[in-house]
């Protein structure tokens, strides 16, 4: 230690001991003040004290609401008659549930239930007793509220969902917060709050929960609300607008009832989902009001899934629906030219193994490959591509890609290439799967949103469309964005669409038998067949068993994706059936009827509604004291 | 051989069993205490269950009090060298909040890091006194008062005050300031510049008001009269008083405090803790917990002083600013004295981020304990 460190050690014990002494002199005021307060003050405090009668509440916001786009209400708020208790306001949680079982029915769940979450709860914050109370019940209780013992009847709102099963899957549903959530934000554990769990719901939460307002109130010397002195309402939670169709979305629904299976209707110049079905569906109020296990096993044994929406998480070969694409790759690569001609005489051999086609077509170009579905043209188209150039293509057109568009849960499906390959399964890539990966099969995977935005990229003259479901949150539109162009040859790509048209309107095309007839609304598509089994060599020796003597579980995918009106193209539809055959036959009329109800409404053309400025002060779900 | 010959001969390193046995236990017994009162405040405030605040608040206790022990067996030649990299890290984690930052209650304060959030500003508590007293450390008396060295320091400290009162976080930033200022004062700033300092401080008020947010300065204009809005934002204050008034010398009983338990009182898990305590337990329980602190801030005075390396002893100092800071503005806050800042009781608010920040700042006054008798020469360290 030498001289210099000496020096600054004696400088820092004199200012530490100065600190100190300061230190103890601050110290020592707020003894001072404490004293002040607690002794010197304390009569008059403990006056004030007696007489204090004046606490916050928070006020719970009313949920913003969801629209159609043309305004058609697609979840609301409707009045929810509601008991509450507060337990440190009540002496016995018992005999006042025993005093309002004679009011009306309080089963032994719900008062076990009650009991239980009195007790978890804090004292001072309310506890729901029963919920959705009709207004007679609600009235007896009203009038019996004194005798009840803290038990407080309130009018508040609750989710309703007036489409049910229409838009279980869309539109999502709500249900109690659990005590994480309540952790998270505060205003959750106000009685009757709900938090998205699914759908648009889950995904704009945030914007629809609001904000609470607050309330003094003059409370007598047990805690119960005297007076309201001021008040501070909340803020709604802002309303959203989509833009789907409600009326083409409740017709895919219906004209799919029976299956399983989605159905996707977009705009292809504004992205915009008019209609986004999912078969089957299940009432999302349920879900809200408090699900029976037996509604709840029902749903989840159900072998056609009913809670899965298909559209954007279901993952299925997409079949010979990307044909047009591996053709338009092809184009573009130069490797194979719209007339030359390939032979199908029903297999293909590569190695050992033989690839089959679903019959023998003779000599094919691309426009009859594309209109008959020849396997073995593609076959010869795939070798010549290459998987790299196979996988570039599904990219572009937004296989294998998320959209983050405004529902959870997006699954991806899957793009097979090289290196998913090594990453997945651990092997090197075969050229048999090249094969395979250009008829949609092996695998590739794709959701059925997918295969309506690759049709509305090729309907569009090759513009990166994406998909569009929220028009708008409460005053502020979602912007629009111009799809930017992907740089494709329109000649090359007028030769797929006319392919397409060709499947649908001239005699032999897969789709013929179910092509529009009324001038000017004719649609072009592609049907798809996905196996969901492997035939083997014997049993095609044997002949192949046809679809409809199969059990369900082993009936081939169904899929058609179409676009119209041929001659100006405005809408694009994919259409899936899980297990329902053959896509020509399953999936096809199923798709022509919702593009011809489209058609007949055409929802682009008509006037949507605007963003809803907020304006309107909802009411405050307001506390009324017995 | 004592123990402090052997540290001080510099000739074989401490083991970690005689390091165990040089902890101060009294100063452990004394925070553990002082936390129980926490957990008893915490069972009241929820009416009389440990859920949901006093059960996570033990949780959060254990494992701050091993992160005390680890970071006090550290040698603290590692804590020294250390101190650089964790105030860059710091500073680059507090310019991140600005712009990753999760937006918690008007003020974007952590960065979420999924299961847990991290506070930037808590990590710079520490990380500036650890740089400071590195700073410093290597300076001899006369060299601190020069403009040349002067400079570092001040930037060491105003950057971060800066980056905090942006997010904005009032509190932390006073806090900061008022802390390095002292380890500046500690190690040996002359009188003339301290003076010079004071004037420009006092004549910049003026502009500094109008840096204010509007809330924050509500909240002045309701601490210098909380009648002029009694039912807005000088609530709190006013409900504060009374309770505490009301609370008399021995207090309404543990559980009986009308006002706390009626939910007149707001924000009493956290903020106003404190009042809690003095409403149920009166005057006695709230001095009884004042002079506990009292007791700590003696144990960092004790420890300074008989330190034997400048780095340790300006460690132990600013550890115990800090704390007296903490308790100062709550305590003031909750009894009308200052505008009411977002400050938690240290040891006993609910809080984990403040939990662990505090116990790893004890570890370090225990580690500067542990090590007193280490010789650093400021020469062998060089100042970057």
């Amino acid at each position: 230690m030498d001289i210099k460190d000496n020096d600054r050690y004696k400088m820092f014990n004199r200012r530490a001991a100065m600190m100190s002494v300061g230190g103890l002199g601050v110290m020592g005021t707020l003894f001072g003040r404490l004293y002040y307060i607690q002794v010197l003050e304390e009569e008059t405090y403990k006056g004030l004290a007696d007489k204090n009668s004046v606490r916050l509440e928070k006020l719970a916001p009313v949920r913003g609401r969801i629209y159609d786009r043309f305004g058609t209400e697609l979840a609301s708020n409707q009045s929810n008659f509601r008991l509450v208790l507060v337990p440190g306001q009540t002496q016995d949680i018992e005999q006042a549930l025993d005093n309002l079982g004679e009011v009306i029915e309080v089963s032994d769940g719900r008062r076990e239930r009650v009991l239980k979450a009195a007790k978890r709860s804090r004292r001072f914050s309310a506890v729901t007793v029963m919920e959705n109370l009709e207004w007679e019940d609600f009235a007896k209780v009203n009038i019996r509220t004194p005798d009840l013992g803290g038990i407080t009847p309130e009018a508040g709102v609750t989710r309703d969902y007036p489409f049910d099963s229409d838009l279980s899957h869309i539109v999502g549903y709500v249900a109690a917060p659990n005590e994480s959530e309540i952790d998270e934000d505060e205003i959750l554990s106000l009685p009757g709050m709900r938090i998205g769990k699914d759908g648009v719901e889950r995904f704009i939460e945030a914007e629809l929960r609001g904000q609470s307002g607050n309330r003094q109130v003059e409370v007598n010397a047990y805690g119960r609300v005297i007076r309201e002195l001021k008040r501070e309402d909340s803020t709604p939670g802002k309303d959203v607008i989509l833009t789907l169709d409600m009326e083409l979305q409740s017709y895919a629904m219906k004209r799919m009832e029976g299956e399983s299976g989605a159905a996707v209707v977009m705009d292809i110049h504004t992205g915009d989902l008019l209609a986004l079905a999912s078969v089957p569906g299940f009432d999302p109020n349920d879900f809200n009001l408090g699900l029976s296990q037996d509604t709840w096993d029902g749903l989840r044994n159900n072998k056609y899934k009913p809670l899965l929406n298909k559209a954007i998480k279901g993952q299925y070969p997409p079949g010979s629906t990307v044909k047009t694409i591996m053709a338009l790759a092809a184009l573009e690569a130069g490797v194979m030219s719209p007339w030359e001609s390939v032979y199908c005489g029903g297999v293909t051999r590569l190695g050992n193994h033989d690839f089959h086609c679903w019959k023998d077509h003779g000599p094919v170009n691309m426009r009859t490959a594309i209109k008959e579905s020849c396997d073995v043209y593609f076959y010869e188209l795939a070798q010549r591509l290459g998987i790299d150039r196979i996988q570039s293509i599904c990219n572009r057109f937004g296989l294998g890609q998320v959209f983050d568009f405004g529902l959870p849960g997006e699954k991806s499906g899957v793009v097979p290439s090289r290196g998913w390959k090594i990453a997945n399964i651990g092997e090197p890539w075969q050229q048999g799967e090249t094969l395979i990966a250009a008829i949609g099969q092996g695998f590739m995977l794709a959701n059925p949103l997918q295969l309506a935005v690759m049709t509305a990229r090729l309907a569009n003259g090759g513009k990166a469309v994406e998909p569009r479901l929220i028009r708008a949150v409460g005053s502020e539109a979602m912007d629009i964005v111009a799809p930017p162009s992907m740089g494709f040859d329109q000649s090359q790509l007028q030769v797929i669409l006319d392919g397409m048209n060709a499947v649908s309107n001239r005699a032999g095309g897969t789709a013929y038998g179910s092509r529009i007839w009324e001038k000017g609304m004719e649609l072009a598509g592609k049907t798809g067949t996905s196996q969901v089994r492997r035939i083997t060599a014997a049993e095609r020796a044997a002949g192949i068993i046809k679809n409809e003597d199969l059990p369900w579980e082993r009936r081939d995918h169904a899929l058609f994706v179409a676009f119209a009106p041929v001659d100006n193209p405005r809408y694009a539809i994919s259409v899936f059936v899980e297990h329902g055959g053959g896509g020509s036959k399953a999936a096809a009329p199923i798709a022509r009827d919702i593009m011809h109800k489209t058609l007949i409404k055409d929802p682009s053309k008509r006037r949507a509604i605007g963003p809803v400025a907020q304006t309107m002060k909802a009411p405050s779900p307001a506390t009324e004291e017995g | 051989m004592s123990f402090l010959e052997v540290m001080g001969s510099g000739g074989r390193e401490l083991r970690l069993t005689e390091k165990f046995f040089e902890i101060n236990w009294g100063l452990i017994l004394l925070i553990c205490v002082i936390a129980g009162i926490g957990f008893a405040m915490l069972y009241s405030v929820a009416g009389g269950e440990l859920d949901p605040w006093a059960s996570n608040q033990m949780i959060r206790f254990a494992i701050g009090m091993v992160v005390l022990f680890v970071v006090a067996l550290i040698d603290i030649r590692v804590w020294m060298s250390l101190a650089y990299p964790a105030y860059a890290l710091a500073l680059l984690l507090l310019i991140g909040v600005e712009f990753v930052g999760s937006t918690g209650m008007g003020a974007q304060r952590w960065i979420d890091l999924g299961p847990f959030r991290l506070q930037p500003s808590e990590v710079m508590k520490i990380a500036m006194v650890l740089t400071l007293a590195r700073y410093f450390h290597g300076l001899t008396l006369d060299q601190v008062s020069r403009v040349i060295y002067l400079i570092p320091a001040l930037l060491i400290i105003f950057i971060p005050a800066g980056l905090v009162l942006q997010q904005p976080d009032l509190g932390t930033a006073v806090l900061l300031v008022a802390g390095g200022i002292a380890l500046l004062v500690l190690a040996g700033l002359n009188w003339k510049i301290m003076t010079a300092g004071i004037v420009v401080a006092v004549s910049a008020i003026p502009v500094g008001w109008n840096f204010l947010l509007p809330y924050q300065k509500a909240r002045i204009f309701t601490f210098l009269d909380p009648s002029r809005d009694p039912l807005g934002a000088g609530y709190n204050i006013i409900q504060s008083k009374i309770a505490l008034g009301s609370g008399g010398l021995f207090g309404k009983g543990f559980l009986q405090g009308s006002q706390a338990q009626l939910d007149f009182l707001p924000e009493k898990q956290t903020d106003f803790i404190f009042t809690m305590l003095g409403e149920e337990l009166g005057l006695v329980g709230a001095a009884f917990l004042l002079i506990l602190y009292l007791l700590v801030l003696g144990y960092c005075l004790f420890f300074a002083l008989e330190c034997r390396n400048q780095f340790g002893r300006l460690v132990a100092m600013g550890v115990g600013v800090t704390f007296a800071l903490y308790v100062f503005i709550n305590v003031a806050m909750v009894m009308g004295l200052v505008p009411v800042v977002g400050v938690p009781l240290p040891l006993v608010s609910y809080g984990g981020t403040a939990m662990i920040t505090l116990l790893f700042a004890f570890g370090l006054l225990m580690n500067v304990h542990i090590h007193r008798g280490v010789d650093l020469p400021r020469s062998s360290i060089s100042i970057w």
